[in-house]
């Protein structure tokens, strides 16, 4: 079997969260006919049970298609999906590497947005050609041309013949399918060169080993083939080649220069792949690696443990399973005089703190406490030392303490005219530096702020909607580093310090902070026998405090013949309550509570 | 010897649904009570060939209101029990009724059918307390209904009051009690007023419930520090009028204890007959229906038993028998689980004392007075948590 290269088009779908990138996959899928509309399962590509859940994209599928064109011809189209969320940009450049052009769907109604511009940077910065589509024109809001003229206007594309489509009813899809033959360039690449392919995810298969998913770009790859990792250096013989169905892997024989596929070399150790790596032949290796992608560094860290001690191993084996694929996950040990052993683990961003969150809860089954986040502060020591502070607990004595660095980002805010008051006010509340502001057309600006990380890492994105009604979007990346006068607020339970409870905070919001903090514990804490103070404290001073009330009365008037069953119910509720708790000293604190931070601003 | 058991008979009927009752009861036209009373006679027949191996030592009749039922309903039903059931001579045997429900003609009823013991709902001694409950009745007409019964020769009378009551301070709680003391009755129930979900009530004053619990200020109900002092002022004004306090709510002259209640919680064996009873019967626990129209089809059908582990029995023991304010003894416990207690709850126990929740003494193991204020905390203790 031989691939015709002009007939290949590898591409991938980018576009604002919520703008309709899933359906539309979906729609190709099912308009090529590699799936029936009757096996088709909403959003085939969201194949993690969590995404199809939250109706967004975390990890990158891959599906490989069979189209006819009007002109008669077959050609292969590999689709790659991407994630949408700001916090999994890492995500979107691993797809797009391995693509040659990017289908850009912009929502009718909506028009372009901050993820819209990311992403379109993103695929520019890739070499890709940018193919726009207008969808959801069937809502009573559309504005396809008006929309068309700002993606001209805005991003500098041509998108006055983009297909008007609507994914969701199916109207217009065969438009965008003509014309991604006709504007995604094909693969080039000399099948017969040493062979060179990118490595853009992987995933571990209890049978198989690891399955690299990559993008042939020079060469060919079959069974048997004797492979090495540039970067690792790891050799192997490959065992298995193919493409991606709809949900599954079809082996096939051959993997030539401008397909995108997977392989398997019966490849044990995790560590031994890396996305983003180079693959070449062990003994005709090509000259030099691919360029790879940035690394990402995780931005938030938090703690991990888990609610059952002995579950601890369980913890590990599931964080090393989810970092194969996901390798902007980190992690290492740490101990917390409160919650044992655990560990401290790194993420992008809240949404991926989050998910990573459910995907141990669900996929292995784990029940977890989570600490507080934090982002990574410099602190200088008046010996010249500097560490980077992941964990507040580490923070050394204030004696020893020079000055110290917090993180600072870049946003960008998109905010329609009426909320920009209103998204100002909550960027100076959180400590921010006007930068700039245009608008980008009659009715919506773009800020420009300067952000304390640690200001947004919480509930900035919640703040951000809630105050602008949904009108805002935003997007940030990591500036650098800034002095700044920070302190750490250590919560006392019961007297005794709780290290989980201790975080950093800006000087001047420590008072309020901790105050909060308190009142926020009273109302995690049920009642005990004894009273229990609850003090927040800044280098050994309390600055705040609250009292939970010893239990006084808790008695059912009444019990007799008739309600014993019922009586112990209700006794046996109030017992199975006390199990989400951690012993703290002799204080039964909610696990809930050591998330407590995160909500000091709802109210 | 026979085997004893004691007979519950519920009747699910009342005048109107008081504001705060979560109990099984509605009201109910005549033709519904005689339909019910045919029901129960069905049922008694059925179980009477099914128990006559068993000597009755107690009955009580509860509700609902009882009292509601015309005298020939009541009579009907005693004759249906004394028909199928022998009731032992000393046999206890109480009615609840209700101020306003009850005349000459139903008391003279009473004592003709063998009824010894009265336990009358006034819950207040103020009418505008009574009014709030929901209440059909006023203070005057449970004194008159009172006077009666003692007319009528029943020697053996409680009256149930409630405290906690909505802006009620524990003075004037207090206050409603002396004016109960004064006619001597036999026997004192003083619950404190539990919120209960889908009562009206509920509406109004969950979220009060809420605040106290967690320690908060209330609007509308009794501080925490009120309530409290209510019941410490209720247990110690009682005990003075030589009131024996023996279980959490119950207070009764030396001897005059509810026997009835007392086999609950001593998990003595128990038929229930009527909508929703429950029985426990060779430690497999019945549950009648709470459907009155499935009940009125299948009165005699058997309900579904859920036979009681040993682990279930232990606990039952536990959180039942600690309610009794004298607690059990220890070889109680033994004799019935042939292992000492402290094998199966030594820690919990130990935990407990050394909170100054509970004490062994003389044999005994009781719950202190303190224990008793958090007995939810106290008795929970006690139930098995899985994993």
């Amino acid at each position: 079997m031989s691939i015709d290269q002009s007939k290949i088009r590898n591409f991938c779908i980018i576009a604002h969260i919520d703008h309709g990138k899933s359906t539309l996959a979906d729609r190709i899928i099912e308009k090529t006919g590699t799936l029936t509309s009757r096996e088709m399962q909403a959003q085939v590509l969201d194949n993690m049970e969590l995404e199809r859940e939250r109706g967004i994209t975390i990890k990158s599928q891959a599906v490989r298609i069979i189209y006819k064109a009007k002109n008669g011809e077959e050609y292969i189209f590999n689709l790659i999906d991407t994630p949408g969320h700001v916090d999994f940009n890492y995500e979107v450049s691993r797809s797009l590497a391995a693509c040659d052009g990017a289908i850009l769907v912009v929502d009718a109604a909506q028009g372009v947005e901050a993820q819209t511009l990311a992403n379109v940077y993103l695929a520019l910065d890739h070499d890709l050609d940018v193919m726009p589509v207008i969808n959801k024109i069937d809502l009573p809001s559309a504005m396809p041309d008006e929309v068309a003229q700002e993606i001209e206007d805005v991003i500098g594309i041509e998108a006055m013949d983009a297909p008007r489509i609507s994914a969701k009813t199916g109207l217009n899809i065969d438009d965008v399918l003509e014309q991604i033959v006709e504007k995604i360039p094909a693969p080039q690449g000399d099948a017969k060169a040493p062979l060179k392919a990118l490595i853009f995810d992987a995933l571990y298969d209890s049978y198989k080993g690891v399955i690299v998913f990559c993008r042939i770009k020079e060469g060919t790859v079959k069974v048997g083939d004797k492979i090495k990792m540039m970067a690792t250096g790891a050799s192997s013989e490959v065992t298995e080649v193919g493409y991606f169905g709809a949900g599954q892997f079809i082996p096939c024989e051959e993997l030539p220069a401008g397909m995108v596929g997977y392989l398997c070399a019966s490849i044990k150790n995790v560590r031994d792949t890396r996305v983003g790596d180079t693959v070449t032949n062990a003994d005709r290796p090509c000259k030099e690696a691919l360029p790879g992608y940035k690394k990402v560094n995780p931005m938030v860290y938090c703690g991990v443990y888990p609610a059952d001690s002995a579950k601890y191993p369980d913890l590990r084996d599931a964080l090393e399973k989810l970092q194969i694929n996901d390798a902007s996950l980190h992690f290492e040990p740490e101990t917390s005089l409160a919650l044992g052993f655990g560990f401290r683990c790194g993420f992008l961003g809240l949404l991926h703190l989050e998910i990573i969150q459910e995907r141990l809860e669900r996929e292995f089954d784990l029940d977890l406490v989570t600490t507080a986040p934090s982002v990574i502060y410099r602190v200088h020591k008046t010996n010249g030392e500097m560490i980077e502070l992941t964990n507040p607990s580490n923070l050394p004595d204030p004696s020893e303490i020079d000055y110290m660095e917090e993180p600072v980002v870049a946003a960008e805010i998109m905010v329609t005219k009426d909320y920009v008051g209103a998204i100002m006010t909550l960027c100076q509340e959180r400590r921010g530096t006007y930068i700039s502001m245009e608008y980008l057309d009659a009715n919506r600006a773009l800020l420009k702020y300067d952000l304390p990380l640690n200001e947004i890492i919480y509930d900035f994105f919640d703040a951000l909607k809630s105050r602008s009604r949904g009108y805002a979007s935003f997007d940030y990346e990591l500036k650098g580093y800034q002095q700044s006068e920070l302190v750490k607020l250590d919560i006392l339970i019961n007297k005794e310090q709780v290290d989980a409870l201790s975080f950093i905070v800006f000087k001047d919001s420590a008072y309020e902070r901790g105050r909060r903090m308190c009142e926020r514990l009273k109302e995690e804490i049920p009642r005990h026998l004894f009273e229990i103070p609850i003090q927040a404290a800044v280098g050994g001073k309390v600055i705040a405090r609250e009292t939970v009330k010893a239990m006084r009365k808790d008695v059912l008037a009444k019990c007799y013949g008739g309600d014993i069953t019922r009586k112990k119910k209700l006794l046996e509720k109030q017992k199975e309550g006390k199990k989400r708790m951690r012993q703290v000293g002799n204080v039964e604190i909610p696990q809930e509570a050591f998330m407590s931070v995160l909500k000091l601003d709802e109210d | 010897m026979k085997k004893e058991m004691e007979l519950y008979i519920h009747i699910p009927f009342c005048v109107r649904k008081c504001a705060y009752c979560d109990f099984l009861s509605f009201t109910a036209d005549e033709q519904m009570q005689r339909d019910y009373v045919q029901a129960l006679q069905k049922e008694l027949d059925y179980y009477g060939e099914k128990y006559k191996d068993r000597v009755v030592s107690t009955i009580f009749v509860g509700g609902g209101t009882p009292s509601w039922l015309s005298e020939t309903a009541m009579v009907a039903i005693f004759d249906t029990v004394y028909r199928n059931f022998s009731v032992s001579d000393h046999a206890e045997i109480s009615i609840e009724c209700n101020p306003g429900t009850v005349s000459d003609r139903k008391f003279a009823a009473y004592k003709s059918a063998g009824i010894n013991r009265l336990s009358i709902g006034l819950q207040s001694a103020h009418d505008e307390e009574l009014k709030l409950l929901g209440r059909i009745h006023t203070f005057d007409q449970f004194l008159k209904t009172y006077d009666m019964a003692r007319h009528h020769g029943f020697s053996n009378i409680n009256v149930d009051l409630m405290s906690s009551l909505p802006g009620q301070t524990a003075r004037y709680f207090l206050d409603s009690l002396k004016k109960v003391v004064r006619l001597k009755p036999e026997h004192i129930s003083a619950y404190s007023l539990i919120i209960e979900e889908g009562t009206p009530f509920y509406k109004i004053y969950h979220e009060d419930v809420q605040r106290r619990e967690n320690g908060m200020q209330t609007t509308l109900l009794p501080s925490e520090e009120e309530e409290d002092l209510t019941t410490k002022l209720t247990r110690v004004f009682l005990q003075e009028e030589g009131y024996h306090w023996y279980e959490i709510s119950n207070f009764a002259k030396p001897g005059k204890e509810c026997r009835h209640n007392i086999g609950y919680w001593k998990r003595a064996e128990y038929l229930g007959v009527g909508l929703g009873a429950a029985s426990l019967l060779d430690n497999v626990r019945y549950s009648n229906t709470t459907d009155i129209y499935q009940y009125l089809k299948n009165p005699g059908q058997e309900a579904p038993g859920e036979p009681l582990s040993r682990t279930a029995q232990m606990e039952e023991f536990m959180f039942l028998g600690l309610r009794m304010v004298d607690g059990f003894q220890r070889t109680e416990f033994s004799d019935a689980f042939g292992i000492e207690i402290e094998g199966i709850y030594g820690e919990v126990l130990h935990s407990l004392q050394k909170d100054g929740l509970l004490e062994k003494k003389e044999g005994r193991i009781r719950l202190t007075e303190k224990g008793i204020d958090v007995s939810n905390y106290a008795l929970a203790q006690f139930l098995k948590s899985e994993g």
